[in-house]
Formats: C-alpha cells, structure tokens, sequence
C-alpha cells in the first residue's frame, strides 16, 4: 500500500511503540504534523524546543525507553541542541526528528534552513539526513536501534519535506542491518575469572557504580556483588539509586560535592571496581594523585572510555547485566570487616560536620527543606533538578531507596533541566510523585513549560530553592575570586504572581516552621503546585574538592554543635 | 611513535566528514588520511597514519570503531606491511637539466610523466623516506609544485590484522586482553 512519507514515519514509531511525543510544528515538519492526527499517538506542544528535548530524556531516563521529540527546520532544530547535547552526555535514548527544507533547496541558504545533522555530528550517538520517502522506513528502525543499544544515545533524524509528502510503497524492514555497529556483549571467561582473582585477593575494595547500571538494568547484580564480596558501594551522581541509600554498603555519592568519607574511601582502596562509569574530572579530582593505592577493574560497554581518563590495570568489555551476572558465578563469599571499620571512623568525622544535624538556629537552610520533601513524600518520590547549588544538595539530602527516582542532568550540567523532565517522567506513569527540585536561576531557564504542564495538567510539584543568586557561581567566587560576585545575585521575579498567572497553586516559605504546612499544601492540591523557598542566601555546598585538587583534599563544612539525629 | 591505521567504512556520503570531525572533536592530529575505493562498491578504505603513543592510538582506534559507519578498524603498525605514499613533484627544468632530473628519479625508480619547455613532472612511488629522499635532491633545481596522496597500507600476504577494538572485525570478536595495559 502507498503511504506518504510523513505517514511512513508513524507507521514506523507505532512499531516501536511510541505512546508520547513532544514538540512545536512548523514550515518544514507540518506533513508530519497532519498525519499524526491518524495516528493514537499523545502529542505535547512545547513552548521552546529545548523542553521537548529535556522531556523526551526525562521520559527516556524514568523508563528506560526511547523518547522522541520534533521540531521543525532552522531554529526549531538549533534549539533542539542543548537538549541534544544533554542527553549525549548522559547516554540517554532519544530521537530527534526535525523537519528539514525541500531536498531541491538544500545549500541554498533556503527560509529556515539549517544544517542540522553537521550541527548535530558532534553530539549525537548518530544521525541521518532523509531526502527520498523511500528511505525513511529503514532509517527509523535504525535510528531507535541505535538509540537503545550499545551505549544508548540521542540520534538525530532530519527529514527533507518533500520526503514527507512523496508517496511511495511502505515496507517494514524487519531487519536492521549495520555492518558497523556490533556493541560488545559479555567478557571472556579468562578476565572474569582475573577479576574474580583480583576481588578476592582486595583488601580494601570500593565499587564504583555509575549511571551504567541503571541503563543496563544490572542494580541487582552490583547489590549481589557487594553483598558476597563485603564490598562497599560509592555512587556517582548519575548511579545515585543503584544501591539503596540504607544499605550499609552504600557510601553515597563519590566526587566534587560527595561525602568526605567516601572520597576518602576511594583514595585509600587497594582495588576499584568501576562499573558503568567514566572517571569523569567532577568524580576523580587530580588524575595524578587518583586512587593512587588501588588496582582497577573498568567495567564497560564502549571501548573508547577505557584508558580515557584513568588507565585501567583490567578492562572488561560488555554489557554490564551480562557481565556481572557472569563474573557472579566466579566471586566467592568474603568479608572486609576492617575496611568497613576503617570507613565508618571516617563516617562518624563527616556526620560531626554535617548540617543535617544543625540544631534550628532560625533560618531556612536548603539541605533541611529538601530533608523535610524527603520526609513528607517517605522518600518514595521522583526528583528532577536543575544544576547547581539545589541540584548537589537534593543529591545529598534526599536518600533515594530505589533506582530511577533521581533525573538530572550530569555530564552536561544543563541548567533548565528540571522543569521540563518533569513532565517527560510524569508522562512514564502518572500516579508517580514528581518533584522538581530546582534553583530560581534554573528555574527560569526553562520556566515557559510551566504552560505546558498546565495545559497537559500535569501533577507535578515544583520547589524552587530561591538564594536570589547563581549559588553555585556564587560559591566559586567566594572561594576562589574572593568574594566579588560578577553577574550572579538575581533580582526576581516574583515566582508566587507568575505561578498564578499559570493557575498554579503556590505558597512562599521564609521560615524553617512554615516549611511542613507548605508541603501538606503541596500534597493536598491535586495538580501541578509551586512553592518559592527563600533559603539563606550565601551557604555553600560542602564537602567540595575544588576543580582539579586532589580528591582526599576537600574544603569541609567546619565542625558544629550537634544534635541527636 | 608512527602508528598506522586501516579502516573500513560503509561508502555513503557522509563518512569522511565524520571522521574527519571525529578527530577534530577529540582533538586527535593526523599525519596523513587516504581514503579509496575497495574492491566493494560499498566499502571505502581509509589509511590513517597518526603520530603517537600506544594509548592514543587505541583511543584513535575506538572512537573510529564507535562510529556507526565504520566496519573495521586495525593497526598494521606493528607487523610486516606494505606501505606506499605516491607523489608527484614539478621541478623547474632548463633544456640541459633534464637528463640529470631524469637520471635521478630513475635511480629511485620514479618516472618523468610530463615535459614542458621550462619544467618537467616527475612521479615517484614509495615509502615516507625514499620519496623525502628524492625531493630533497630535486630542490635545488627548484620544485614549483608538489602534491602526495599520503601513505596507503596494507599487511603483507600471511599475517593476521591486530584489532584492539572488541567488536570491530566480526560479529562477536573479541580479543583476549587485548586491550590491557602493562
């Protein structure tokens, strides 16, 4: 049967089972846009591109499933890009698909044309130009294959408006075929057995667990591995979640803004076992004093970040699931009580520092507001956050029992992240309890979907951690530029009025007693809700290794006066 | 050290660009970068000669192999290879120097392909150095032009190709520690 391209095109994404879209029509996307409405498929009209792109990656990280997002030529596509970039950084599965001028005009500089996949070369897993209706069919199987396997990734599809219109004889191809693309699967039995070996002869082991594992659905098999092996478990920002934060195993987050003890954990290891994580600059400090001590197990599905930063002493390659459950077979029991000892001294120092422990001395610190969301949602909730200051602190004070829970934007650090993933997750399941976490500089990056969760009456529940600056920047420059705060104090707006003009429900809090009554509220209001929380002004977050330092050399919270927790 | 590199890639329109971005967003310097056709409408051979240790190498060589369009990606750095740079060099030729220039390409087995009134074209095939050899003993008649295709490879008959990358090659490949460190 002949179809036009345009319905060529849902044809293939019903196949792949799309439920949502999100996105803006436009010139060289409206073919696309008419033939959806045959289609059961739920559109959600943005209001700037860069939302449809951070909510396809909220939706794609909450479930583990390809989000898509659309946008037209020209600028509908370039501001597609940070979001793009975004979910790159974070191997998060996306297609883009934007429309793109008549294949006749391109390189002539047509109205709203852009050169989107040179544009996107950079920061996408990979992409493709469609020009004949012809090859769309085979070009979206292979798009969503290579955006879900492998190491997941956006992949970019730019789609010439006369192949959207041409008709032409839809097959599906039940194959993809890709000569090129083979991503490993499991190890060899020789380096999981040296592994095993490696394990078993640690005296001070530390697994690191990334983001890999979450992706790659291998939590289990990480709790089982540090279970056996007596082996306590640092997180990175994006692993938070991998293992559950009351587990005595669990040492938290690892890195720039992690806990001083599991810094000093890593430091003093006789052996890593990196899994699913890429020894980013924020996790490891100075590479010259990193981990000096310890050998290093990389676990890993792409070839290319072995050795990129860290050279490793025993590289396994494959999917992590695979991996784990067969190195499983080869790891016997073991205890570490004197490491775990060693860690809990340091623990016991870190908690003597720690503000969660402050008595009430009357003002409104972020770290208790975003404890007391943790209390009042039983700590069941879904977070997003947006960078920075609020974004460290949620990381650190909101102690996540299950995978999944925690969304936000790591590697690339996009501000503006948190509102519009929001919605992508909320769209994942909608009795899910979503909370963003934001601060008001992120906040107003992207607050224009406010609208957008509006209109597709999302329950979702926006906390905005108002210090009235760009605290992270803020913090920096009081660390290292002495105090001269360029550019960042911020004057407004007034969050409860635009709130309102929204129809959103809000509430302002200044004092730490208002704080639970303002979540009960938050609770109690049956769509979306906003509270503006006007915290102190200039704390920073601690611990902190500064940019390049060594990571057992972190700037710590000085000690206090502290009560019973 | 001097590492040289085969690639096999799919040819579509596209592919060199992504290499060519690859190595420019990781910020990898290439020496040289031939690329041709194969004895396969749809394969493209690339050889690319890079300057480095052994872990850039590898670096070089799995970020090709992560690109979606490349097949196959191995180093014959390391074994007995062919390799063959192609260059061809117009030198500035008065009437009684040409039996000289002639004489001197000869010796280095290269040819004159053209003779003009004042100049003559000479071809020469080879490695890096043979052909480095001979432009230096024609510089002093005064080389107006030259171009070289940069280095093409490929393993003599009987040995193996050396792939670090698992995956690349075949389905399932996979070196045994064939990407560990010492």
């Amino acid at each position: 049967m002949e179809l036009s391209g345009a319905e060529i095109l849902w044809e293939c994404l019903m196949r792949e089972g799309v439920e949502v879209v999100f996105g803006i029509p436009g010139g060289a996307n409206m073919p696309i846009y008419d033939a959806m409405l045959k289609y059961p498929v739920h559109h959600v009209l943005v209001r700037h591109e860069q939302g449809a792109a951070h909510m396809a990656d909220g939706y794609a990280r909450a479930s583990g499933k390809v989000g898509v997002a659309m946008a037209t030529s020209g600028p509908g596509a370039t501001n597609l890009v940070t979001g793009i970039a975004t979910a790159m950084m974070d191997s998060s599965p996306v297609v883009f698909i934007t429309g793109q001028v008549h294949a006749h005009l391109i390189g002539g500089d047509a109205f709203q044309e852009t050169d989107v996949t040179g544009i996107t070369l950079p920061i996408t897993k990979h992409n493709y130009l469609v020009t004949r209706a012809e090859e769309i069919a085979q070009v979206v199987r292979e798009a969503f294959y290579i955006a879900r396997t492998g190491r997941p990734g956006p992949v970019l599809i730019d789609i010439c408006k006369n192949a959207q219109i041409q008709k032409t004889e839809f097959v599906y191809p039940e194959k993809v075929e890709l000569p090129g693309y083979k991503p490993p699967r499991t190890a060899p039995k020789a380096q999981l057995q040296k592994a095993a070996q490696m394990i078993k002869e640690s005296r001070r082991p530390v697994i690191l667990a990334g983001h890999g594992l979450l992706i790659s659905r291998a939590y289990r098999e990480m709790q089982e591995l540090a279970h056996r092996a007596h082996i306590p478990v640092a997180m990175t920002l994006l692993g938070i979640g991998s293992m559950p934060a009351s587990d005595p195993l669990n040492l938290g987050m690892m890195g720039m803004h992690g806990e001083a003890y599991c810094n000093l954990a890593i430091q003093n290891a006789d052996l890593l076992i990196a899994l699913g994580m890429r020894f980013d600059d924020r996790v490891t400090g100075n590479l010259k004093t990193y981990a000096p001590h310890a050998k290093k197990i990389h676990v890993e599905i792409d070839p290319s970040e072995v050795h990129k930063n860290v050279v490793v002493d025993l590289p396994l390659f494959g999917d992590l699931r695979m991996v784990l459950s067969d190195l499983l077979s080869y790891v016997e029991e073991s205890r570490h009580d004197e490491w775990l000892d060693q860690i809990g001294e340091w623990r016991a120092e870190s908690d003597s520092r720690d503000i969660i422990y402050w008595p009430d001395d009357g003002k409104l610190y972020t770290a208790h507001v975003i404890r007391s969301i943790w209390e009042a949602t039983r700590g069941q909730a879904t977070l997003t956050t947006g960078v920075g200051q609020h974004q460290m602190w949620a990381a650190q004070y909101y102690p996540f029992e299950e995978p999944y829970r925690f969304i936000t934007s790591g590697g690339a650090g996009t501000m503006g992240f948190g509102v519009p993933s929001a919605l992508g997750v909320w769209f994942t399941d909608k009795t899910r309890d979503v909370w963003v976490i934001d601060g008001d500089g992120s906040f107003q990056m992207t607050q224009a979907e406010l609208s957008t969760i509006v209109q597709e009456g999302a329950k979702i529940k926006i906390a905005i951690m108002n210090n009235h600056f760009l605290g992270m920047v803020r913090q920096w420059q009081e660390f290292f530029f002495d105090s001269r705060y360029a550019a960042t104090p911020l004057h407004g707006p007034d969050f409860i009025k635009i709130a309102e003009a929204h129809g959103i429900p809000a509430r302002r809090v200044t004092k730490p007693e208002e704080v639970m009554d303002a979540l009960r509220f938050a609770d109690q209001t049956p769509g979306p809700v906003l509270l503006d929380f006007w915290v102190e002004k200039e704390e920073a977050v601690y611990p902190m290794v500064p940019a390049g330092a060594d990571l057992h050399n972190m700037i710590r919270r000085p000690a206090r006066e502290r009560t019973t927790a | 050290m001097q590492h040289t590199l085969i690639a096999l890639v799919e040819n579509k329109p596209g592919v060199l660009n992504r290499v060519a971005s690859l190595f420019r967003r990781r910020n990898f310097n290439i020496e040289s970068l031939n690329v041709g056709h194969t004895d396969r409408k749809d394969i493209s051979r690339m050889t690319i000669v890079i300057n480095s240790d052994e872990v850039d190498a590898r670096k070089v060589e799995a970020n090709l192999y992560k690109l979606v369009n490349v097949i196959d990606v191995h180093d014959v750095s390391t074994q007995p290879a062919v390799i063959r740079d192609l260059a061809l060099i117009k030198v500035k030729a008065a009437l009684d120097q040409r039996a000289e220039i002639a004489n001197l390409a000869s010796i280095f087995r290269g040819r004159i392909v053209d003779v003009a009134a004042e100049s003559v074209i000479v071809e020469i095939t080879g490695t890096e150095d043979k052909i480095e050899s001979l432009v230096e003993l024609l510089r002093p008649f005064g080389i107006l032009e030259m171009v070289r295709t940069g280095q093409v490879a490929m393993l003599r008959g009987g040995y193996e190709p050396v792939r670090h990358t698992p995956g690349a090659g075949s389905n399932g490949h996979h070196p045994e520690e064939a990407l560990e460190m010492d």
